[in-house]
């Protein structure tokens, strides 16, 4: 039997940014807040002895515990869908401050095109530009209507950054910080990109350039540059992720109660409302009800479908008849790029998770593309992020992957090699999707989230494209060697691509095409709020977080407003 | 480390065992550590605190998980292929990764205890990844068997015994998944193999590989650092004597 606990206003499921967010500006209103982490309290104190390769960036420690939930997988709807047995292609979160506690911190606005994707599309290029498969749709928000809370995000996280970006959508603000320092490696990439009238900038960065404090109070310390950053966590507290920033402003409050090794694995509906979540203390094994007059789901992509659909709440998408909203848009990224081998030896050892310069020339409808058989494209970027000697072992084409010569060719390309790598956009299409599996359970009996993925057409075309680009950028930089990243076929869950999973539990600006409106709340339940980049009706060729962090902005003062006035919000 | 405290670090375990919470701080983590390694009593706390190894301590380098000297062997020659000794340093053997691997076997890593391991278990596309029923430690043991018989088969002789010509062409069959396997390819064996041949080469020796960093050294990587922030922007490339997070 479960325990019935006293009521709160508001609980969010999962304390990462999204739930951080939502967490602090709820109790900065005065509501009472209760947020339940499935995973442990964990802080820059717990990041001593973090320099740890083996441990983190390997064998992922601070990540999701897969023997408890995974997710099943299969690229097409004939395939037997198997489970996730171990972490690959993303690395979901687990703890306080979710996966945003081992991000890089590359933190990008989408670009305004985004947001009205359909009609501009439409716009210039006729209503068949990829065909009625891919289920294109604006996302009910323009940019400008989003870029408050943006630069909120920005300024809760201090983002440094420069703003050279000619392709931005317009800033209220200049960013918070400076821009990261310049390297060699990155000048040269820089010098190249300009002698090809491109339009190189800094890559925004929550790595912060210089000790920073947010308007909550709430202190960033400067980045080092200690080149342990994707995968780790910060042990200055110069990475700006929720345990440093939104948590403490939450629990400062008093309105905010956060308890750890909680596992929501139910969302409680009465009639047409929710009226709280139930959950596991996976120490004691305990089952709770903890009621509440708003709940938000802020449990990432996968585990936010899931919970809508294991409670039964919202209609299931079915590729078969295309109805349905719940699971549908599913998108994720595409990596073109291309790899250069110099003779010249570069400290790639040193770095910071989004120290980089970029250019979007090649990203969005930035470029022209009546002659192409795709849309969008991707942010190009050349980032040093500290490389590290298990994970990195470049080789030059057609050299064996073991014995003498291997051992040789990476030792010497370690320091001499590395990668021009974009984030294609990824557009949604009728056969990828979110359901749940019928034959897999979770460690508490639910069935485990099961993706269909597959690559189509759009992202071959796209890929090839701009890995042509990239490597016409390292040709000029003057690596000896340039190779471009080889075409791709099937998605692969086994190498590790990017944590930017999207779709699923679309915003929208009619309940006809998606799960939340464009506050995130649900379409059909109005004391339901879910955000997460599920939220996303397609995936940019930027890193999702920034506009993530935006729309959780948007979701809590949607979940403040409610609160008073209730009913639909919009 | 004065005898004194040698005293009050034994009297210490002693009256609270080593799960007290209380008196955490870097010197009893030290301890914990060495308390997991093999070795004895207070003279093992003290290497963990060192992060070296000393003759009277006794030495990591033993077995935990394969259990006769002729499956060890057979692991240290096939890892030895892979990451071979050169003019530029060490190889497999001399930079301990057969007991890095043989320790990870022991633990978490060999029993897959993070992973989902429930059933059914279906072959599946290789787009869907390890779906093998079979934990790490069962796949080491079996596919270090399997080298030895496939050594008999083609050779009639051991793995050990046969040349480095002979041993890589045992070693590509794996690769390329020639070799019969039960619940598991040979070729996802060869690929764990291959990998924790790199991981045992190069992760920080707290772990009992990358013998004296020197997998580090060859590679120009510096380990643990604090701070790059006053080198980041030199145009020069940067030697850096590497650091191990045993050395503090
Ligand atoms: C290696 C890596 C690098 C990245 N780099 C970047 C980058 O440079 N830029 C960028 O924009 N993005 C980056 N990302 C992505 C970024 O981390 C995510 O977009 C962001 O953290 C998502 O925030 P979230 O709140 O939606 O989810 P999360 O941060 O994952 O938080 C969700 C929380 O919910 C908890 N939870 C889940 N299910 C339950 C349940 N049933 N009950 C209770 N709690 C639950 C989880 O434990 C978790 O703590 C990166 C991700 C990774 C892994
Ligand atoms: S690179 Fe900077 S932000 Fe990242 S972990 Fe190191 S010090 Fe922290």
């Amino acid at each position: 039997m479960a325990t019935t606990l006293p009521s709160v206003d508001v609980v969010t499921v999962g304390v990462g940014w999204t739930g951080g967010i939502v967490a602090a500006e709820c109790s900065k209103a005065g509501l009472k807040v209760v947020g339940l982490e499935r995973g442990q309290k964990r802080g820059t104190e717990d990041f001593q002895a973090i320099h740890d390769e083996y441990r983190y960036a390997i064998r992922y420690d601070i990540m999701q515990n897969l023997s408890k939930e995974t997710i099943t997988f299969r690229n097409n709807r004939n395939m037997k869908a198997l489970p996730m047995r171990q972490l690959g292609s993303f690395l979901l979160g687990e703890g306080l401050g979710g996966a945003g506690t081992h991000w890089n911190g590359m933190t990008y606005r989408f670009l305004p095109y985004d947001f009205q994707i359909k009609t501009l599309t439409d716009k210039h290029y006729g209503p068949n530009k990829l065909g009625p498969d891919y289920l294109l749709q604006d996302w009910g928000l323009t940019y400008d209507e989003l870029e408050p809370y943006f630069d909120k995000f920005e300024k809760t996280t201090g983002i440094s950054g420069d703003d050279k970006n000619p392709f931005s959508g317009k800033r209220s603000n200049p960013y918070p910080t400076g821009p990261m320092k310049m390297t060699p490696m990155l000048e040269k990439f820089e010098k190249a990109a300009k002698n090809l009238k491109l339009s190189p900038y800094m890559v925004p960065s929550a790595n912060v350039s210089e000790v920073y404090k947010n308007p909550d109070g709430e202190t960033i310390n400067a980045c080092q540059y200690c080149g342990f950053c994707e995968r780790f966590g910060c042990e200055y507290g110069a990475k700006s992720s929720a345990e440093i920033t939104v948590v403490p402003t939450a629990l400062k409050t008093g309105n905010f109660d956060l308890r750890y090794n909680a596992n929501v694995v139910e969302i409680l509906k009465q009639g047409n409302k929710v009226t709280g979540v139930k959950y596991v203390d996976t120490v004691s094994g305990e089952e709770f009800i903890q009621p509440a007059n708003v709940v938000v789901l802020t449990s990432y992509v996968f585990n936010n479908a899931k919970l809508l659909m294991v409670s039964k709440i919202g209609e299931r998408y079915d590729p078969a008849t295309g109805k349905g909203t719940l699971g549908r848009n599913y998108c994720y990224q595409i990596l073109p790029g291309a790899v250069g081998f110099f003779d010249e030896q570069f400290n790639t050892f040193m770095g910071a998770g989004s120290l980089g310069v970029s250019l979007d020339d090649y990203n969005g409808d930035n470029f022209d593309h009546s002659d192409l058989d795709f849309i969008h494209g991707g942010n190009i970027a050349l980032t040093q992020t500290g490389t590290r000697p298990i994970g990195s072992n470049p080789a030059p084409p057609d050299t064996p992957a073991w014995g003498p010569e291997f051992k040789k060719q990476s030792i010497y390309y370690y320091t001499r090699s590395f990668g021009i790598g974009a984030q294609g956009a990824s557009m949604p299409h009728k056969e990828n999707y979110l359901s749940l599996d019928s034959v897999y359970k979770d460690a508490y009996g639910l069935p485990l989230m099961q993706l269909t993925y597959n690559f189509t057409d759009q992202d071959r075309a796209l890929h090839k494209y701009i890995s042509a680009r990239a490597a016409d950028i390292m040709k000029e930089m003057g690596a000896k060697t340039v190779v471009p990243n080889a075409e791709i076929t099937d998605y692969n869950i086994v190498p590790y691509q990017t944590t930017h999973n999207t779709g699923g539990t679309v915003m929208s600006l009619k309940p006809e095409n998606g799960v939340v409106n464009n506050y995130l709340q649900h379409w059909d339940v109005e004391n339901l709020f879910a955000v997460s980049a599920g939220s996303f009706a397609h995936n940019s060729g930027y890193n999702p977080t920034g506009t993530l962090g935006a729309l959780a902005y948007r979701c809590a003062e949607g979940v403040v407003k409610y609160s008073k006035s209730g009913g639909s919000l919009v | 480390m004065s005898p004194e405290k040698d005293i009050s670090r034994r009297d210490f375990l002693k009256t609270t065992g080593i799960a007290a919470g209380t008196l955490v701080g870097g010197g009893l983590i030290g301890g914990l550590v060495g308390y997991n390694m093999p070795g004895k009593g207070t003279a093992t706390l003290e290497h963990g605190q060192h992060g070296t190894a000393t003759e009277e301590t006794g030495s990591p380098k033993a077995k935990m998980f394969f259990m006769n000297q002729r499956d060890f062997n057979i692991l240290t020659n096939a890892t030895e292929r892979i990451f071979p000794e050169d003019d530029l340093g060490p190889g497999a053997k001399g930079l301990d990764v057969p007991y890095f691997i043989d320790h990870q076997l022991a633990g978490q890593y060999g029993s897959n205890s993070k992973e989902y391991m429930h059933g059914p278990f279906g072959e599946g596309a290789p787009t869907q990844g390890y779906q093998s029923r079979l934990t790490r430690a069962e796949i080491f043991k079996q596919g270090v068997q399997k080298l030895e018989s496939e050594a008999q088969n083609r050779y009639k002789k051991s793995f050990n015994d046969l040349d480095g010509k002979q041993m890589d062409e045992i070693l590509t069959a794996f690769q390329k998944g020639e070799v019969q396997m039960s619940g598991v390819t040979s070729a996802l064996f060869f690929t764990l193999l291959r990998a924790a041949t790199l991981e045992g080469a190069y992760s920080d020796p707290i772990y009992g590989g990358n013998r004296n960093m020197d997998g580090w050294r060859m590679k120009g990587f510096p380990g643990h650092q604090m701070t790059y922030i006053t080198q980041i922007e030199d145009p020069k490339f940067q030697k850096i004597e590497p650091n191990s997070l045993g050395s503090h």
